[in-house]
């Protein structure tokens, strides 16, 4: 299979290396009756605080504008080819999302304006939550939260007081597996608790008997991620919560995973208190780059006051944000939520509806079995649970036959045209490569992703790999002289 | 599994039957075989069939045109977002697939774009602050500042931040939510009620050997600017505790980098910089810092260059990770990861196409508007404006004569269209009285009309 990519590679100058003295790209108007009315608008400004001059480019309209349409097209995306990235949920986002979220009812609205002034807006809102409840099997949830993170931030800050209004002060260890997203431990240190590690067996999963060993009377609860990072569905998830229930305990899902389960099974079935979702990742809305996201969290009914707030509710004269929980953690963004992503996410459950949303994961758990069938399985061994099915992504290691790592080949797909699958996560496997395929790739795409990873693993055998990547914009970077930077930005 | 989806390439009883077959599975229950009955949903999800894009987009669009927002209403409102003008080349390139459907550039040499363009949005930042260093973004402000009081904890080890009174109220409520597990004396710092600004004698007094930093915005919540940063910079430093100031980015058009006072974080939002007000989000939280020692403690991405391994040619790649929670994990210094990467390229974008003479003035064409209005609106009998006797910049407080209520002028406004004068907390001492925001989006036109609004509704 001939690589078919070649990246666009501008060696596109920086900003300062191009501005000219005089150039202007945009120019604010003054309106004329003003400027003659307001003479010298400096000396508005106390000399204590007036500006040294400004240190900024300068460059025409359509200097900028070639400048960013270059870069953007070093940048490789979803709209372009496969993005597996495991744990991402690289999905499409469907193009109708952005239209909507272009109105002016969204993009111009004001979050301190009215509630009777923005009552469509907040109708969605009010659905969205609603749908999320249904889905999750969660009493109520709060929008407000504005990435995974910040949605784990909330579930554990909740916990914490939940159960300092119950007396529990002195519960503060939260348990938390060893395949983990990184961000769990640090959201939960972040809450003022400690990190109990819970080992998982052989075949990758957390077992009830272990987590009855390590629950004390200190366990305020634990972080849990069904599927887990290896795709597994994490069988003793009920045992699980029980366990932690028994010990006062209460258990957070953690959402990231929420891809293979729409209309199979829910957080709120299995025993869980409190849940995030990555609108992003399950509900489709763009990555952009890094983010936005949202994070929206939901709760059981015992902790429903406690949502961090505002909280869209409803009452006889219509939709309105409650500030006012009573046991609320608080605010945690300043302004209501990322609403422009909750909207875009409302649009995709609207396009899928139930049996869409059903058909979503049913497909996105395809593909991921399929494509990890597809592996040549000398080269890219599974390390756990070698007869378990696996959920919406896989995980193999490139420590099979191969005398390569994970990064090779991960640096060696990307000159295919398809982007890599996450490295080194999860932890717990050595040279570990995490593919989530997602429901929308065609199969063919699929195939190709198998024969390219396949191809790879038989020029790491003979040799013949090289260099790579040689077909992206640039080669393998320097990482070493990365790692030690002397400056964060451009000098002048 | 019937029908076909233009979301779901694979929904095809063929294809499915004969991915099945590779797989070994005999059915899709199979492949879900393994979640344990007592967790399974065993009914379908109560939620509305799916709708076609066309019928989708109808609902949607129609329930957000009934918005009363800019171009039909006027928007007056600010707070921390503020109605500013977005260059179409703005909306235009960040309208680029190639940005929005990527993510986190974990493969830097398929991601040169996207890097180069954070790296050039963390320049421009560090430079028009006078910093030294810049992440590639937080969520908004208020987290931001949040983020900034945790940092000063970690970095000094000291258990008291104090906070001016005057900032933003929902900043401060942030700053608490995120502090709470710390168990953190947080300390209010008051501010002078005829000026507006930070009692600065007050200030000095108050940072001893316990404090962690010292957090003041400005301009500040009221819209007045804070002419004495100077001595409460010195005072903390002399104290060795971290000065963070809050600022609204498109200040620094006509204002004194806070860098220039040696300021040690600088937090602020830079959704006026080419973002839409979006009813709250997405917009870009600002973290930078003094200098790389700092930057070894803060959270968030950082962008670096680099070369490629042949030192061929300049590259980028995210650097100093092992502060993040995916390498550091419990240790880390923020469990931080997605972030707003896309409004990041949108405010670099937007700092590129102003330049040096466009954003100057755009500050003044600001700061002329507003001090317009308040002079207009200082002609309305019984009104107090501005309230506060500071300088200021776009924003300025309103004060009402007695007997108003600040809420229902608010509501009565927003019914004529005229989205303006948001409600003053009783803490800030002003009586009743609204919050007003006048941006380069205005005209002297409009600023009449809000004042002949303004006289109906009162």
């Amino acid at each position: 299979m001939p690589p078919k990519f070649r990246q666009a590679r501008w060696d596109e100058p920086l900003l300062k290396e191009m501005s000219r003295r005089g150039r202007v790209g945009f120019l604010p108007p003054l309106d004329p009756k003003i400027g003659k009315s307001v003479r010298d608008p400096g000396r508005f400004v106390p000399d204590s605080l007036k500006t040294k001059g400004l240190k900024l480019p300068e460059l025409s309209e359509l200097q900028v504008l070639r400048h960013f349409n270059r870069l953007s097209q070093m940048n490789f995306s979803v709209e372009l080819g496969m993005y597996p990235l495991g744990s991402c949920t690289m999905k499409y986002n469907p193009k109708v999302s952005e239209m909507i979220s272009s109105a002016d009812g969204l993009r111009q609205a004001h979050p301190l304006q009215p509630e009777e002034t923005v009552q469509g807006l907040l109708s969605i809102f009010y659905e969205l939550s609603e749908t999320l409840s249904e889905v999750t099997g969660m009493n109520r949830f709060s929008l407000s939260t504005a990435a995974g993170a910040q949605g784990e931030f909330a579930g554990v800050l909740m916990i914490r007081k939940f159960l300092r209004d119950a007396g529990f002060s002195d519960k503060d260890e939260i348990l938390v597996p060893d395949s983990a997203h990184g961000s769990n431990p640090a959201s939960a240190v972040m809450a003022g608790f400690k990190v109990v590690k819970v080992p998982s067996d052989e075949s990758g999963l957390v077992r009830a008997k272990t987590v009855e060993r390590l629950v004390t009377r200190r366990t305020a609860g634990m972080m849990f991620t069904v599927p887990n990072t290896l795709g597994l569905f994490e069988s003793e998830v009920a045992e699980v919560c029980r366990a932690v229930h028994e010990g006062g305990g209460l258990m957070y899902y953690d959402g990231a995973n929420m891809n293979a389960l729409l209309g199979k099974a829910r957080p709120g079935d299995m025993g869980f208190d409190v849940v995030h979702l990555n609108l992003h990742k399950t509900f489709a809305t763009p990555h952009g780059g890094g983010g936005p996201g949202a994070g929206p969290v939901g709760v059981v009914k015992k902790l429903r006051d406690y949502l961090p707030v505002p909280v869209v509710s409803r009452n006889s004269r219509g939709y309105y944000l409650d500030s006012k929980l009573p046991h609320s953690i608080g605010r945690l963004k300043g302004h209501v939520g990322n609403s422009a992503v909750l909207v875009r996410a409302y649009a995709y459950t609207q396009l899928l509806g139930a049996e869409g949303l059903n058909n979503v994961s049913t497909l996105a758990v395809l593909a991921a079995n399929y494509l990890w069938k597809l592996l040549d399985p000398g080269a890219y061994p599974v390390t756990h649970g070698k007869d378990l099915r696996r959920k919406h992504e896989a995980v193999v290691s490139a420590k099979g036959e191969l005398p390569g790592t994970a990064m090779k080949v991960a640096k060696a797909i990307l000159d295919y045209g398809m982007h890599s699958p996450t490295v080194y996560f999860p932890l717990i496997v050595n040279e570990a490569l995490m593919i989530e395929p997602t429901e929308s790739e065609p199969v063919e795409v699929l195939e190709e992703y198998a024969s390219a990873m396949n191809e790879i693993a038989l020029r790491v055998r003979d040799g013949s790999l090289g260099d790579v990547p040689t077909n992206t914009s640039v080669g393998k970077i320097d990482e070493v002289k990365a790692s030690h930077p002397t400056t964060l930005k451009v000098k002048w | 599994m019937p029908g076909s989806h233009p979301l779901l390439p694979n929904l095809d009883d063929e294809i499915v039957s004969m991915m099945l077959e590779r797989i070994g599975a005999r059915s899709i229950d199979e492949l879900f075989s393994d979640i344990p009955e007592n967790v399974r949903l065993n009914r379908g999800l109560r939620i509305p069939p799916g709708q076609p894009e066309s019928t989708v987009r109808r609902d949607l669009s129609s329930r957000l045109a009934t918005g009363r927002t800019p171009p039909s209403s006027l928007c007056f409102l600010g707070g921390g977002v503020w109605p500013h003008y977005i260059p179409a080349v703005v909306e235009s390139i960040v309208s680029r697939q190639e940005f929005y459907t990527s993510y986190t550039p974990y493969q830097p040499e398929i991601s040169q774009g996207m890097l180069q363009g954070l790296f050039e949005y963390q320049s421009l930042m560090s430079d028009l602050l006078g910093m030294e260093a810049c992440n590639s973004s937080m969520y908004d402000w208020a987290s931001a500042a949040a983020e900034a009081a945790r940092m000063a904890v970690r970095v000094t080890g000291r258990r008291k931040f104090l906070v001016a009174e005057n900032i933003a109220p929902h900043t401060l409520e942030v700053i608490r939510s995120y502090v709470e597990p710390l168990n953190l004396e947080l300390e209010s710092v008051p501010f002078d009620h005829s000026t507006g600004r930070v009692d600065v004698d007050r200030a000095l007094s108050l940072i001893d050997q316990d404090v962690a930093g010292i957090y003041l915005e400005n301009p500040n919540y009221l819209g007045v600017l804070e002419e004495e940063i100077g001595e409460v910079v010195e005072e903390i430093h002399r104290k060795k505790g971290l000065a963070v100031v809050g600022v609204d980015p498109v200040s620094m058009s006509l204002l004194r980098a806070p860098g220039d006072f040696g300021v040690d974080i600088v937090v602020g939002e830079g959704q006026p910089l080419g973002i839409p007000m979006n009813y709250g989000g997405p917009h870009l939280g600002i973290f930078a810092v003094r200098d790389l020692k700092l930057a070894r403690s803060m959270p968030g991405r950082l962008i670096g260059a680099t070369t490629t391994k042949d030192s061929s040619k300049r590259a980028f790649s995210m650097v100093l990770q092992t502060r993040e929670q995916h390498i550091r994990r419990e240790s880390a210094t923020s469990n931080i990861c997605t972030n707003q990467s896309l409004m990041a390229i949108a405010a670099s974008a937007y700092l590129a196409l102003l330049g040096k003479s466009g954003f100057r003035k755009l500050g003044e064409v600001i700061i002329s508007n507003s001090h317009y209005a308040v002079k207009r609106l200082a002609k309305i009998k019984g009104l107090s404006v501005p309230a506060y006797g500071g300088s200021f910049f776009k924003e300025f407080v309103v004060g009402y004569p007695r007997g108003t209520n600040a809420t229902s002028v608010y509501r009565k406004l927003a019914k004529i269209g005229f989205l303006a004068g948001y409600p003053l907390d009783a803490k800030f001492g002003a009586g009743q009285a609204g919050l007003y925001c006048v941006t380069e989006v205005h005209t002297a036109e409009d600023i009449e009309s809000l004042a002949e609004a303004i006289e109906e509704v009162l």
